[in-house]
């Protein structure tokens, strides 16, 4: 059997590059699998489908970072809407106004050098 | 499915090795080897008497080939499984199955950290994630901030309620000669402490200190040759729910629900059969869900649960008695201290922070970012 061409991050990240937050779906299993893998986790197929998701989720759980050194920062997981949940961050709003229950929108944090896209939040309706 | 036998082993000797902040130089080799020695002494067994090797640590990548080299062991049986925290705690596990097995005959299991001394990035160094690194998050303790805000969210825990596992780990810790604290703690200190992640202030957070161990196992027939008391292993359960936070089932509930469900059923115990409780409290969290997970107070109950000094030397339950991660000692993987404590106060050695008529204990251990989760119930020979 030949090699593989691509990888589930490769892949990932050439979606974020175009500006989508992808994720799979296991048409068996009838479920989203977040992150990206190989085979699904529940039924052992390698028959996982690509999707992109419509970029609209819930914060779950959120916690403000206070380094000893630069500004307080916020970590979120959130529940896409699409079923699967990522760890991000909330933007455009002080760490600490960051609830669990608010509506969030998807957006990309461009690649720097060699740190490559990551998605990132803010709230729905926020500029 | 559980295939050990209730009681078929013993722990018969458990120390500490140096703790705190050690000598300069001093490697994680040697603090396992000066466990492992104290250890020994402590039941009367000798090196060579030793044909068993458990170990894990977070600076020996193949830490059992390190420890066979520095012990000259050559053909020792040895199992390093390393799942965290909690690593020590699957060791026992292990450790039982290879005695029941005949394939070793008196099994140590070892730990050494330097972490305080080399710093916690070097002892300790964190792999990438590409789903979580990106975001900063400052592990482990945003990880289990994550599940605290939850907790707080879903059943309207309080930062108090988070403060009275410190309060109580402390009060504990002044009891121990040997812990780090030395200094009483208020509700109040630990909420104006230092932000680390939000809702944690520094105070919520374990110590980052130096320190190894180590504890012996035999047969429950050999334990019946040796000094002091033995102490037995009635039951042992373990299950791995996620690595990452953002995997993590439900932030809620942890797999000491069912790590703790096997140790019961193989004990043959509940958890009002237990007299004495070691939760691996690397957070004031923790404490709060391993109480709910292991049946001491129903889900979401935990912080009403602790308030007021229930689990404190003046409470009802008594809950780390040796001050703890929190309190009185956290190399990094507190796991070895956790059964080093419940054998002492199994054994009635524990002075002024013994519990009357000790037989039971309950260890549980905690593994990544409440990730592997491996629960131990030891009971004295009246409870065989």
């Amino acid at each position: 059997m030949a090699n593989a061409a691509t990888s589930p991050l490769g892949v990932y990240l050439d979606y974020l590059a175009k500006g989508e937050l992808a994720y799979q779906f296991s048409t068996e299993a009838n479920v989203a699998i977040f992150y990206p893998r190989v085979i699904c986790p529940i039924t052992g197929s390698d028959n996982l489908e690509w999707r992109t998701s419509k970029g609209i989720g819930t914060v779950h759980a959120t916690t403000v970072v206070s380094p000893q050194k630069g500004e307080p920062y916020n970590i979120a997981l959130i529940d896409m809407d699409e079923g699967f949940r990522l760890m991000s961050r909330v933007e455009d709003i002080p760490p600490l106004d960051v609830r669990i229950g608010m509506r969030v929108q998807f957006r990309v944090h461009p690649a720097e050098g060699d740190e490559p896209p990551y998605p990132v939040f803010t709230p729905t309706g926020a500029a | 499915m559980n295939g050990l036998t209730r009681g078929s082993a013993a722990i018969v000797g458990a120390a500490e090795s140096d703790i705190g902040a050690v000598a300069a130089n001093m490697s994680p080799l040697d603090l396992m080897a000066q466990g492992i020695h104290r250890a020994l002494a402590d039941c009367g067994l000798k090196l060579s008497d030793v044909d068993g090797l458990f170990c894990a640590t977070t600076q020996a990548r193949t830490s059992a080939m390190s420890l066979c080299e520095y012990l000259r062991l050559p053909s020792v049986y040895t199992d390093s499984t390393i799942v965290g925290g909690s690593s020590f705690e699957v060791h026992v596990a292990h450790a039982q199955a290879a005695l029941e097995a005949n394939l070793c005959s008196v099994a140590v299991i070892a730990y050494g950290s330097t972490q305080r001394t080399v710093g916690r990035r070097q002892a300790s160094a964190r792999e990438y994630n590409p789903y979580e690194t990106p975001f900063r998050p400052f592990l482990p303790a945003s990880a289990y901030a994550l599940a605290a805000s939850r907790h707080m969210h879903e059943f309207g825990t309080t930062r108090e309620q988070l403060a009275e596992v410190a309060v109580a780990a402390r009060e504990w810790a002044l009891l121990n000669p040997v812990a780090w604290e030395k200094k009483p703690l208020s509700i109040d200190e630990v909420l104006s402490a230092r932000p680390i992640s939000y809702p944690f202030t520094v105070r919520d957070c374990c110590l980052i200190t130096d320190g190894g161990g180590a504890i012996v196992m035999v047969s429950a027939e050999r334990a019946r040759d040796l000094a002091k008391p033995s102490v037995y292993v009635l039951g042992c359960g373990q299950a791995i729910t996620h690595a990452s936070i953002s995997s993590m089932p439900d932030l809620t509930v942890t797999g000491a629900h069912q790590s703790g469900a096997a140790a019961y059923r193989m004990a043959q115990m509940r958890e009002s059969d237990i007299d004495v409780l070691a939760l691996y409290d690397a957070f004031t969290i923790n404490t709060i869900l391993f109480l709910e997970d292991l049946g001491f107070c129903p889900k979401g109950e935990g912080g009403r649960f602790v308030s007021g000094g229930r689990i404190g030397p003046k409470g009802s339950l008594p809950v780390n008695t040796n001050g703890g991660g929190l309190s009185y000692c956290h190399p990094g993987m507190y796991g070895l201290f956790l059964l080093i404590e419940a054998v002492r106060q199994l054994r009635g050695e524990c002075g002024a922070r013994q519990v009357a008529q000790a037989e039971t204990a309950l260890v549980h251990g905690n593994g990544g970012v409440l990730s592997a989760q491996a629960t131990v119930i030891l009971g004295t020979q009246a409870t065989l």
